[in-house]
């Protein structure tokens, strides 16, 4: 299968008052066509900003080196010109709050029938119609009074299927969902978890899924990559990942989830203290403070990831959990 | 846990006036944020409030510790009404009531040190306290939450996330209180932060037997730390029972819903479930469905739905459903 999205050394910072902040530290992966990769990690786990570094969408004092291709194509810090001809249009992303991603001031239709009529040239009513016809793909009801609404009339789920729709406008090839379900009640959530699944099985268009909630991993991805202190801690099949995780970062998190489906236990099992500071990342790996199984050459010599089965790989120094 | 209850919430409303005022003045309009609420709460006992936002359960939380007014019914402590006392009678009971909230960074001041933040409560209940005293109370709080004694004097922002809810926990606990109402104390959190304040909560509970009633929208963590368990659709209570219950033999088919919408982290299990998934959104406060207000997006919805609200009916030892058509999943 060919690479869609071909991620090699990506390394993301930031310059603060305080000194450079490393967000993103030296990640490598790749996405495949009709692929879903699920991205998990807490807050500061550089997740998001992978995908921000790729879409061209830092923050002013963030700067992002190394390479990314798409489809064989360098666009990792190419003009903006050349940069909008593929994102939005082969490449999309939706974002966590569709109110704040949304122009409140311009009805739903203006929102999508400006990037038809822009990259597609379509006309104003050939882009109207592909804009009805997309709201129904994401299950709007009645799609043709709804696409003359503002943003502020639908609810949050409604929202999100409208980000949805927009993003699906050009058929891109890879959809960057990046914590798509955060905002959402739990039965919304269901519903729009569906959506992407019916999405992807339909359209066999990839997607790239970024939560720190790793039951919404569970139902979509097919590969997951599991991200801490800016880089990969353990990557692997979804399946393998779940059953029997081989880094301690990845157990531990599965641990300290109650699970609905299992007897409960009388305490939860934690990940003791808290995730490095990014200004002053220390020595040696970046999980060993919380990690059970440290040992002395975690204080001094930082694992690298490397594979430890054909499917799988890991930033640990331990052959086996 | 047969005792008298600590507080009995009876037929509780609170409803807020939403029209426009004024020489634009719209029709009246009423949100009913909490309809008709009734529970006891026992010593050392954890109810959860489960629901989706809009279904009235911070509104509950407040209402419980007279933060909000409440426009009809009773909330009792200890036998005593709150909504009846006057100002100075309802401060004396503030002592055992406390509340700790969602956003932890932004419920702590920032202009006060971490020593400050968790002795307000000891000082304005005991004004003739020595200083050193309260100081050693405020360290010995600080070592029982898991916070470094010797950050006393460190201000809010210099904490994490996970570390501001222990501020605020700690701030709660300093007059050893009888409840707390946690309103989503670790939703703004990190997983692997949230098994941490979990557990604090739990411990905490076990040492000092106080009771109480934690608000979330996760129903993972509600069934671990949570006792009873009361599911809350705008404003009305459809099903009120025991954890086990709730999670083994919903009775409600918006429980029922809500319980099979949580997403599994085992992608064997999560993608062969069969999850019931709810037609459209919540229906607006202003103008709630008739009847029952889940039957619009209820599977098993016939007329008498329409018409009339079911009533909140024993189903079995502790367990309360108000369903026309209550019955396991099919």
């Amino acid at each position: 299968m060919a690479a869609i999205l071909d991620v090699q050394g990506l390394k993301t910072s930031f310059t603060t008052p305080e000194g450079p902040v490393r967000a993103v530290n030296d990640v490598s992966f790749a996405i495949h066509a009709g692929e879903t990769l699920g991205i998990v990690g807490e807050s500061g786990s550089g997740k998001s900003q992978i995908f921000m570094s790729i879409m061209g969408l830092l923050a002013k004092n963030g700067r992002a080196e190394g390479s990314v291709k798409f489809k064989g194509k360098e666009i990792l810090n190419i003009p903006v010109p050349e940069l909008n001809k593929i994102r939005g249009v082969k490449m999309s992303m939706i974002f966590q709050d569709p109110m704040t991603s949304l122009n409140p001031y311009l009805s739903v239709k203006r929102q999508m029938t400006e990037v038809l009529e822009t990259h597609r040239g379509m006309s104003q009513d050939a882009a109207l119609a592909a804009a009805i016809e997309m709201l129904e793909v994401v299950q709007i009801p009645e799609a043709k009074r709804r696409v003359h609404m503002y943003p502020h009339e639908f609810s949050g789920g409604m929202r999100q299927r409208v980000m949805i729709a927009m993003a699906l406008l050009c058929e891109p090839e890879l959809l960057i969902a990046d914590e798509p379900t955060t905002a959402l009640d739990v039965t919304v959530q269901a519903q729009i978890l569906d959506l992407l699944g019916k999405l992807k099985r339909e359209t066999g268009m990839a997607i790239a899924l970024i939560t720190h909630d790793l039951g919404v991993i569970a139902g979509l991805a097919d590969r997951v990559m599991v991200m801490y202190a800016g880089a990969v801690a353990e990557r692997a099949d979804a399946g393998p990942l779940f059953k029997t995780p081989q880094h301690p970062y990845t157990q531990g998190l599965l641990r300290s989830m109650p699970r609905l489906d299992e007897a409960r236990a009388e305490r939860l099992q934690t990940i003791g203290g808290q995730p490095p500071n990014l200004q002053r990342l220390p020595e040696g790996c970046t999980f060993r403070d919380r990690c059970v199984y440290a040992f002395d050459r975690c204080a001094v010599e930082r694992p690298p990831l490397r594979p430890v089965s054909p499917d799988r790989a890991k930033a640990c120094h331990l052959e086996a959990l | 846990m047969s005792a008298a209850p600590l507080l009995s919430v009876q037929d509780l409303k609170v409803h807020f006036d939403v029209s426009r005022k004024g020489l634009f003045a719209g029709p009246p309009a009423v949100v009913k944020a909490v309809d008709g609420v009734t529970f006891d709460l026992k010593p050392g006992e954890t109810l959860g409030l489960v629901g989706e936002s809009g279904c009235g359960k911070s509104t509950l939380g407040r209402a419980v510790l007279r933060l909000l007014p409440a426009t009809k019914g009773r909330v009792v402590w200890l036998g005593e009404d709150l909504h009846t006392l006057d100002h100075a009678a309802m401060q004396e009971k503030r002592r055992n009531m406390q509340i700790i909230f969602q956003d932890p960074l932004a419920s702590l001041n920032p202009r006060m040190t971490v020593g400050q933040i968790i002795a307000e409560p000891l000082t304005t209940f005991n004004p003739n306290m020595s200083g050193n005293e309260v100081k050693e109370r405020v360290r010995q709080m600080m070592a029982k939450v898991g916070l470094l004694p010797n950050q006393i004097n460190r201000y809010p922002h210099e904490f994490s996330g996970g570390q501001c809810q222990r501020i605020g926990i700690a701030r709660a606990m300093i007059n050893n209180p009888r409840m707390i109402v946690c309103d989503e104390p670790v939703s703004a959190l990190d997983v692997s932060i949230q098994a941490q304040i979990v557990n604090l909560l739990m411990d905490l509970q076990a040492e000092t037997g106080m009771s109480l009633i934690f608000i979330s929208h996760n129903l993972s963590v509600v069934r671990h730390i949570s006792h009873r368990i009361m599911v809350l659709y705008l404003g009305k209570v459809m099903e009120i029972a025991d954890r086990d219950s709730i999670y083994a033999n919903p009775l409600h088919p918006y429980t029922q819903a809500l319980n099979s919408a949580v997403p599994i982290p085992d992608p064997d299990l999560e993608r062969q479930k069969d999850r019931i998934v709810l037609k459209g959104d919540l229906p607006s406060p202003l103008n709630p469905p008739s009847g029952c207000p889940f039957r619009t997006r209820c599977p098993r919805a016939t007329e008498i739905c329409a018409q009339q609200m079911p009533e909140l009916l024993p189903a079995g030892p502790s367990h309360h459903v108000a369903c026309h058509h209550a019955g396991p999943r099919d």
